[in-house]
């Protein structure tokens, strides 16, 4: 039995150890949000917060999440900054890589008390989108840092 | 909000009453519109279809046909039915349809959401269907108050009445509007009544994308559903020589193994046994059918079939005569490699086979298609398959083949439950059938006037249409592989090269390599535009003209491709001195409708061959425009796909098979590589065109020609690596 902490839930599911986390995080919570694009941590598409910090679910084992506060696309505030300007800058074509990519962006604007929109663009270079929605992923970074520099939530 | 749902639990949802129900049957002769409420038949028997229903609780359910994969096919068709039908926005809920002959495309004759066809194939069925529910409910209204139809006037989901201050919901309307006669030739809104189409209206999918509450393929669930993956051959053409089934069996949660023509499936309760299981069968395999197979081995055997003789496409006037008296005459051959599609959702599939009906959940651009594969291995009859369509994280043309749904059908029926086929990132690249690689040899000539007076042009490529519709192919040719080059008789979407060309011959040879290849994103446009556009600078280097005068000089029979032309020249400052270092180039191309020219700016570094894309910006000419937003969001992101192609991709193969696997071997663009994009629609009033496709076949000319800007160097083959252009310098100064 593994126990698990998602989006402030206590779970625990019956998977061998070595379960890679996204496979948890989908076929057992179902929580569905959270996607399968690689499987070798390459595009970003499984990106969670583990502890705060933007990680790959589809390369760790479920075993190394034990006792860590893990947070999907689901657990973000609907009325984040990210998901603000997401649909703000109307970001989105397929949407399939977009939880993963918002994730990451979320984990880098809480970095910092100051977010700095050319530095999280900078920080971008490790996802893939094949819609090509690449120049309003960058226009949503710079609008979801001024919400987010206007006091919108951002925990 | 939307999402896939059974009609019946569709209507059912909407509080359980029927109200309006319009439906909109595409037939042979066009459209017929049916006033479908509360007809049974309508419920169970798929048909009529029903395109929209108006509920008691003041809403609009649409249901749409096309999938929806981000082109925005969603809202646009919600828009123009809104629209006509003088609904409140608010009121709107859009969701897939099932699979029904009645959805078929009127430009395709078949349920597929390919060839950037929706909107302009719905387009004026659609604005009839809202028209006759407008007009239903104006009547409606009238009848109730006793008062005249010209009196009375639909606004914003209700309908007024002004003299007497009265209004009614098209809730409070809808039950007595479903008992009256619909009428064939309604009335539409005049363009300057629009209240959505031409706005910029925000996509219905985008909120619960964001919130990832979206249902793909991928996540379907189903109670006590199984995962299978499958152990595909690693070799074209390969058989299975051995596999130990009693070591996969015993995987803990592996419950079936199930060989089929495609491969082995391991069968298993979660993903991570079956995928265990599959690594347990250790599945030897024969060479296959080309071991000798490689990058070299494909693109030699491509070039070298330019020198066998192909099927003459068309011959006008007397290019060979024309060549013999060119002032000029300049040979050139180019080379376009297989690239994948790599779709961000994997290919997939959720099949659940029993009791004489079949169920299928699937993110596909295919529904009729789907259906009849389904019923055909299920052995269960179409009209008990229902094809349950999911958002498609991506299509690029790849989610019309049916691959996928045979799969899950297959195993299912083995199994008797409900079974998610998964295809991993490194089965949805190996087993891709990809943009065709081809070849092309073009000749060239120019008289003393520096006037375009004759062009041959031999192509060689794989047949698209092969593994979609053989009969298709007609004396040799494959119509889809000269898309943008000639047009030829039964090609559904004609579009031939856009320059006046008094003698023209253009001949095709198929190859016969075994790797499969099907349509990707804007098909062989994107090739064919790469081919024709660069050779059209080097002709324009060869009469001493500016590119983009030379173009306008060959266009004068082309008003719509000139406008583009000027208009993105005038945009992206053509004419104006670069700095030294960088370069500009220009192309212009047509398809499915639509004309799109783009200037790119890049920097070349000389030291290493890389190449840095500044500034991109594109002017597009669709004819009337339903939802702007989606349509900058279509060129931008097909300009990036585009970009993607010819810097970075190309497909690897080895020992007989494809050895591309994964995103870390097989590159696409990413992030910092993409700079700005600006498009600029061209205001239009000539027929609407296509839009999810036609921005593709400028990009990979338009960079070539400013790479040859920056540098002198003409390259004939993408992508661009710093390696090829780095070795482009070097020959060019050797």
């Amino acid at each position: 039995m593994i126990s698990l902490n998602v989006n402030g839930k206590n779970y625990r599911v019956d998977v061998s150890d070595d379960t890679p986390l996204l496979w948890v995080i989908r076929d057992y919570l179902k929580l569905t949000g959270t996607k399968f694009g690689c499987g070798i941590g390459e595009c970003g598409a499984c990106t969670v917060h583990i502890d705060g910090k933007a990680e790959r679910s589809c390369v760790i084992p479920v075993k190394e999440a034990q006792g860590r506060k893990i947070r999907t696309i689901e657990g973000l505030p609907q009325n984040h900054p990210v998901k603000k300007a997401w649909i703000e800058e109307q970001v989105v074509q397929c949407g399939y890589c977009q939880p993963g990519i918002m994730m990451q962006v979320a984990a880098l604007l809480s970095e910092s008390p100051k977010p700095n929109a050319g530095k999280i663009i900078n920080a971008m270079d490790n996802v893939i989108c094949r819609c090509g929605t690449h120049v309003r992923i960058k226009r949503g970074i710079r609008t979801a840092v001024q919400i987010a520099g206007k006091g919108g939530k951002q925990s | 909000m939307t999402t896939s749902i059974s009609r019946r639990a569709f209507l059912k949802g909407s509080l359980g009453a029927t109200g309006l129900t319009i439906a909109v049957s595409m037939t042979p002769f066009g459209s017929r519109l049916l006033n479908a409420s509360g007809k049974e038949e309508a419920l169970s028997g798929f048909k009529p279809n029903i395109w929209f229903e108006i509920t008691p609780d003041n809403r609009v359910a649409i249901t749409v046909g096309a999938s929806e994969m981000g082109q925005g096919v969603h809202t646009a068709l919600a828009m123009i039915i809104a629209d006509e039908l003088e609904a409140d926005w608010k009121q709107i809920k859009v969701a897939h349809g099932p699979a029904a002959k009645e959805f078929k495309n009127p430009i395709l004759n078949d349920q597929l959401t390919v060839a950037s066809a929706s909107v302009r194939g719905f387009y004026e069925p659609l604005r009839k269907a809202g028209a006759a529910g407008r007009a239903m409910l104006v009547k409606a209204a009238a009848e109730s108050w006793k008062v005249p139809e010209s009196e009375c006037k639909a606004v914003l989901g209700t309908v007024k009445h002004e003299k007497s201050n009265r209004s009614l919901t098209y809730g409070q309307l809808c039950q007595k509007a479903a008992k009256l006669q619909i009428p064939q030739n309604p009335p539409l809104k005049k363009e300057s009544e629009f209240r959505y189409i031409g706005k910029p209206m925000r996509r219905v999918d985008i909120p619960e994308k964001v919130m990832g509450a979206a249902k793909f393929g991928l996540d379907v669930t189903i109670p006590n559903m199984e995962f299978a993956v499958f152990s595909r051959p690693p070799a074209y053409g390969a058989k299975p020589i051995s596999f130990d089934q009693k070591a996969a069996e015993g995987v803990k949660g592996v419950h079936k193994i199930v060989p089929g023509p495609q491969g082995i499936a391991v069968c298993a309760e979660s993903l991570n046994a079956a995928l265990k299981g599959r690594d347990a069968l250790n599945v030897k395999w024969d060479k296959g059918t080309h071991p000798q197979l490689n990058n070299d081995f494909a693109e030699k055997s491509l070039i070298g079939d330019l020198e066998k003789p192909g099927a003459k496409v068309i011959e006008i006037g007397d290019p060979k005569k024309a060549l013999g008296e060119a002032k000029k005459k300049i040979e050139a051959t180019y080379f376009v490699p297989f690239i994948a599609h790599a779709t961000m959702e994997p290919m997939n599939c959720t099949a659940y086979v029993r009791d004489g009906r079949c169920d299928v959940w699937v993110s596909t651009q295919g529904q009729l298609t789907a259906q009849a594969l389904a019923s055909q291995i299920s052995g269960v009859p179409p009209e008990k398959v229902q094809i349950h369509t999911t958002f498609l994280g991506c299509g690029l043309g790849r989610r019309a083949a049916p691959d996928f749904v045979v799969d899950a059908v297959l195993v299912s029926k083995e199994v008797g439950k409900p079974v998610k086929v998964v295809w991993t990132r490194e089965e949805d690249i190996k087993y891709d059938a990809f943009r065709a690689a081809m070849s092309h040899r073009i000749v060239g000539g120019i008289d003393d006037q520096g006037r375009l007076i004759g062009w041959y042009h031999k192509v060689v490529s794989g047949s698209i249409m092969k593994d979609i519709d053989p009969a298709g192919i007609q004396g040799g040719v494959d119509f889809m592989s000269l898309w943008g080059l000639a047009d030829f008789p039964g090609s559904p979407d004609n579009n031939r090269i856009m320059y006046d060309i008094p003698n023209f011959y253009v001949e095709l040879l198929l190859s016969d390599l075994p790797i499969p290849v099907s349509p990707w994103r804007s098909i062989q446009n994107g090739p064919n535009a790469f081919v024709i556009e660069s050779f059209v600078d080097e002709l324009a280097q060869a009469a001493g003209k500016d590119p983009l005068e030379f173009r306008l000089q060959h266009l004068k029979t082309n008003w719509r491709a000139a406008r583009v032309l000027e208009t993105v020249a005038k945009k992206a400052d053509w004419g104006k001195p670069i700095p030294k270092g960088q370069g500009r180039g220009i192309a212009q191309h047509c398809c499915f409708g639509t004309y799109v020219a783009q200037v790119v700016d890049l920097s070349v570094n000389e030291k290493d061959g890389s190449v840095k894309v500044n500034r991109v910006v594109a002017a597009v000419d669709c004819g009337p425009v339903v939802n702007p937003n989606t349509v900058k969001a279509q060129i931008e992101g097909a300009v990036t796909i585009a970009l993607s192609s010819a810097l970075k991709e190309e497909v690897m193969f080895s020992n007989g098979g494809v050895k591309s696997a994964n995103f870390d071997d097989y590159k696409i663009i990413r992030m910092n590589e993409i700079p700005e994009i600006e498009v600029h629609i061209v205001e239009s009033k000539e027929s609407m065109g296509g839009i999810g496709e036609p921005g593709v076949p400028p990009t990979a000319p338009a960079v070539g020609n400013a790479i040859f800007n920056a540098t002198g160097a003409r390259i004939r083959r993408i992508p661009f690596t710093p390696e090829r252009v780095l070795a482009a310098i070097k020959g060019k100064k050797a």
